[in-house]
């Protein structure tokens, strides 16, 4: 028995080149609250990506396939491209603690759909305290929604403090439920340091906008830190 | 080699995928045939004697050094239900990428690179343990303990119950343990000489059939 070189080892299994040499997809994890609108929010971002990009998803359900049946219904990604991991009840063990199922389930979505640019990986509605291990996602988001507490923010919680990308959704309720936006954006600062809060209202038109620009950049970080491409 | 590699491999938190699935615990709930403590440890008690000998003898094997592939088919033979034997080749694929990452070894490599559809999941526990220098008798063990101990923690979650009944229940199945690696370490010892005949072929007929039926469950919350 032998052990790995540390230099080597966080990357082996999760690794940024797939067998045949070409750069693997770039993966987002989405998670947050129960209802508080994770999969509205990629159903939104691969209807305004999935011209200029090849997308798949994974959904972690707590009940088996009600996010996958969701994304399918509305026909946002051909069904070839949506798979549904089974949880045992737990998305949180197996989006961080066990990924392996996770794991497998993306690299069979690059297999049979790839080559892809952006695989999102969503959990199912969870604490406040889940969040992605690095071993299965590059960036994660983590969606809350004004409706459930404007003081969510200020209570902190790994997926608000630590997440990539913090959204706050529905702001569009936020008159009718007493929300106080400009406290939540205060307080997020204040958790978050310089990390960005994305405010989105999925019913506007344009209304994903914020989080759009965010996974471009990231994917364009991504495939500039990756330059083996595609028949590469 | 050390005692401290089987309790890591055998450890439930061992990130190989088995906290999804309950080993028939949820059909089995559902029917309304586990209900407490009692029906906990028959329910157990039967799967450990059945597919978990059969399970622990395959483990054994391929510790030992047995053709994989003879035992993969072997344990095809075993498992009369499809949707058992692909969810046995998931949790083999999902242990070996474990394994793999934990232990590196040429030879956990060589099964990666020939079997990309996996094996079935005992075996590869038997190559896992073979490769961190483990006996047969370990991976028997290891086997045998996650046979009882995975449908009873799925009971934990599914039915609410008290996880000191559940672990209790474990803890009186521990002499059964030690008998059913004892039988499976024999029955391994004799594939060599005998082929994998020699290995118990156990089976509970009752898990097979309610695992067809569950994994047509629209609503569920294990994968097995």
């Amino acid at each position: 028995m032998h052990l790995d070189h540390h230099e080597t080892y966080p990357t082996r299994h999760t690794c940024t080149l797939r067998p045949d040499g070409t750069r693997r997809a770039l993966r987002i994890g989405l998670g947050g609250p129960v209802g508080s609108g994770k999969t509205a929010t990629v159903a939104a971002l691969c209807r305004e990506l999935r011209d200029s990009l090849s997308i798949a998803v994974v959904t972690n359900d707590i009940y088996t396939r009600e996010d996958a049946d969701f994304l399918l219904r509305n026909a946002v990604l051909p069904a070839e491209r949506i798979t549904a991991v089974e949880t045992g009840a737990c998305p949180h063990t197996a989006i961080r603690d066990d990924i392996s199922a996770n794991l497998e389930a993306v690299e069979e979505l690059e297999d049979r759909t790839g080559p892809l640019d952006l695989i999102f990986v969503e959990s199912g509605g969870d604490n406040l305290t889940a969040t992605f291990s690095t071993g299965l996602v590059d960036a994660q988001v983590f969606v809350i929604d004004v409706a459930a507490g404007d003081d969510i923010p200020r209570k902190g919680g790994p997926g608000v403090t630590t997440a990539d990308l913090l959204v706050v959704n529905k702001t569009d309720l936020a008159p009718h439920v007493g929300s106080d936006l400009a406290a939540m954006a205060r307080d997020a600062r204040a958790q978050r340091g310089d990390l960005p809060v994305a405010f989105t209202s999925l019913t506007a038109p344009g209304g994903i906008g914020p989080v759009v620009d965010w996974v471009r950049g990231r994917l364009a970080a991504w495939t500039a830190a990756h330059p083996a491409g595609v028949g590469a | 080699m050390s005692t401290a590699a089987l309790l890591l491999i055998a450890d439930g938190r061992f990130p190989a995928g088995g906290h999804a699935h309950s080993g028939g615990m949820e059909a089995a709930i559902r029917a309304g045939r586990v209900t407490g403590p009692a029906t906990l440890a028959a329910f157990c008690s039967g799967r450990l004697h059945t597919a978990g000998l059969t399970a622990a003898a395959l483990a054994a094997a391929a510790c030992g050094g047995c053709d994989p592939c003879d035992l993969d088919e072997a344990a095809d033979a075993r498992t009369p239900s499809p949707a058992l034997r692909a969810t046995a080749r998931r949790l083999g694929r999902q242990l070996l990428r474990a394994a793999r990452a934990t232990w590196p070894a040429p030879h956990l490599d060589a099964v990666a690179a020939e079997h990309p559809g996996g094996l079935h999941q005992p075996v590869v526990l038997g190559l896992a343990a073979r490769a961190v220098g483990l006996a047969p008798r370990d991976a028997a063990l290891a086997a045998a303990h996650e046979a009882a101990g995975g449908p009873a923690f799925a009971a934990v979650r599914l039915l609410g119950l008290d996880p000191f009944d559940a672990t209790a229940v474990l803890a009186r199945l521990a002499p059964d343990l030690d008998r059913v690696a004892d039988r499976a370490t024999a029955a391994a010892a004799a594939v060599p000489r005998h082929g994998t005949d020699a290995l118990p072929a156990a089976s509970a007929p009752l898990l097979d059939i309610t695992a067809e039926a569950h994994a047509t469950w629209p609503v569920r919350l294990f994968a097995s």
